[in-house]
């Protein structure tokens, strides 16, 4: 038996349309979880004790289940529920709903790491409380989130793999489909592993361009 | 008589159990620089951050210019919360330093200043910016405007953050021990642009510890102890014997302090 990569690469097409496929869904899920865990996040510091308390459980709950386990849940028993989800826009909501709970995390630390005082000065001088985290809170806390929310971000790539299992045609499951056909599943793996990679340390390097983007302008004085 | 810039009346502010500001009854006359001394926990950062509205007293009653802040008490004990707009309106009148500058760290000295200009009163870019550098000439930093505040010395950021309130033009200016956060060298160029605010006649309310201040600048000098005001009259009657014995202690753990330094 030999070990031959190449047998997998002949399939381009499949393979870059599984890519595609990975790529909106993470794209869309991380804009999507930013977006929801930053409303998330702005709610719980805001609206008072109860609302804080109750979604701070949701997040909890969220948090504290795998996300195959809610994948299925939402698939398999929404159904029971009149919530009859094609696959893809399932995983869609599925790792948008994941990735709000965790960016809501990152941005609850954020509203934490501007002083309080900053807020304060803002008030005093008139800003509205939308104005200051527009103005104020937002642009000072981007330094300190930006590195956990890359790292989420990269998280939330090789969780997008669990959507295989819901028959989303997405990478792990248009090549594993490959490997399967050419009785090369070593090889598919093998090259799944690489792209993966690949796409991780693209992230990586964008997100320290932008972290020294930011830090030039934005030398942390409390 | 013209009314009082400030008239605080039966101002009470507890925490929880604790009582921060018992009873306290001040006029602060327009045009006037009025000192609040005292020792830490005395209350004295509490009582002006009531009057910035940084925080809601519990009883009793804070009128700015006339018009009440945040609470209205009627004669029979009934107090009611005035609305936003009504909050805001008065708030707008004073200006606020505080003790560690707070300035926004993203933003440029010019940015600062111009933020509220922009964002509050809505003014174009260019004339938002154009009254910022005003302000930043009046506290000597024009040359400063395009730095950040990091770029900037401690007492430079302070004036820069007198220059941002200023640039909104209160009626009355509150700082929160103004100087602390400095070292002894940089004290001086802030008080100075204090000093020429007092001499154009900005109603001022200063929480310091520069009691050399207080004694040449301030028309009042209020002195605080354990959230009760002890005394409160001009530099004059403070400085002279006899005075209440709490704050001859206070004043003299000052002199004590000075003249073990020269000893």
């Amino acid at each position: 038996m030999i070990f031959n990569p190449a047998i997998i690469l002949e399939k381009l097409p499949e393979i870059g349309s599984g890519l595609f496929v990975t790529l909106i869904l993470w794209v869309v899920g991380i804009a999507g979880g930013v977006a929801a865990g930053f409303l998330v996040a702005t709610t719980r510091r805001f609206g008072g004790r109860v609302i804080n308390i109750g979604l701070g459980a949701l997040v909890e709950v969220l948090r504290g289940t795998p996300f195959l386990i809610q994948v299925f849940l939402l698939y398999y028993g929404g159904p029971f529920v009149g919530l009859m989800l094609d696959p893809i826009p399932c995983g869609l909501i599925a790792l948008t709903v994941y990735a709000a709970a965790y960016y809501s995390e990152i941005f609850r630390a954020g509203y934490a790491a501007v002083p309080p005082g900053h807020v304060e000065a803002a008030e005093c001088l008139g800003l509205s409380r939308w104005q200051a985290i527009r103005r104020i809170q937002v642009p000072e806390m981007a330094l300190i989130v930006l590195p956990p929310a890359v790292n989420l971000a990269v998280i939330l790539l090789k969780e997008s793999a669990v959507l295989s299992i819901i028959t989303v045609p997405e990478l792990t499951a248009t090549v594993s489909a490959i490997g399967s056909q050419q009785y090369a599943f070593l090889e598919a793996i093998f090259v799944l592993a690489v792209i993966y990679w690949a796409i991780v340390e693209a992230t990586g390097r964008l997100g320290r361009l932008a972290e020294n983007r930011l830090s030039r302008l934005r030398i942390a004085n409390a | 008589m013209s009314l009082p810039a400030i008239a605080i009346t039966k101002l009470v502010k507890r925490f929880g159990d604790s009582t921060v500001l018992q009873d306290i009854d001040l006029e602060i006359p327009e045009g006037k620089v009025s000192c609040l001394i005292g020792p830490s926990g005395s209350g004295k950062s509490t009582l002006l951050r009531c009057l910035a509205f940084l925080e809601e007293s519990t009883s009793g009653m804070i009128t700015i210019n006339g018009e009440a802040l945040g609470f209205f008490e009627t004669p029979n004990g009934k107090r009611e919360r005035l609305p936003d707009t009504q909050i805001r309106a008065v708030r707008a009148k004073t200006g606020m330093v505080f003790q560690q500058f707070n300035l926004w760290p993203h933003m440029t000295a010019l940015g600062n200043v111009s933020e509220a200009l922009k964002t509050v009163h809505k003014l174009p870019k260019r004339q938002a910016e154009e009254r910022a550098m005003a302000q930043l000439r009046k506290v000597g930093l024009e040359n400063r405007a395009n730095h950040y505040p990091s770029q900037l010395s401690g007492g430079q950021q302070q004036r820069v953050a007198i220059a941002r309130a200023l640039a909104l033009e209160p009626k009355i200016m509150l700082f929160d021990e103004p100087t602390s956060a400095l070292d002894p060298e940089l004290t001086g160029e802030v008080l100075n642009v204090m000093r020429d605010l007092a001499a154009e006649g900005m109603t001022m309310v200063v929480v310091t510890h520069e009691i050399g201040f207080a004694a040449t600048v301030a028309n009042q000098i209020s002195f605080l102890d354990h959230g009760r005001l002890l005394f409160s009259g001009p530099p004059s009657e403070i400085f002279a014997k006899p005075r209440h014995p709490r704050l001859d202690q206070f004043l003299d753990t000052y002199l004590d302090r000075g003249a073990s330094m020269l000893a």
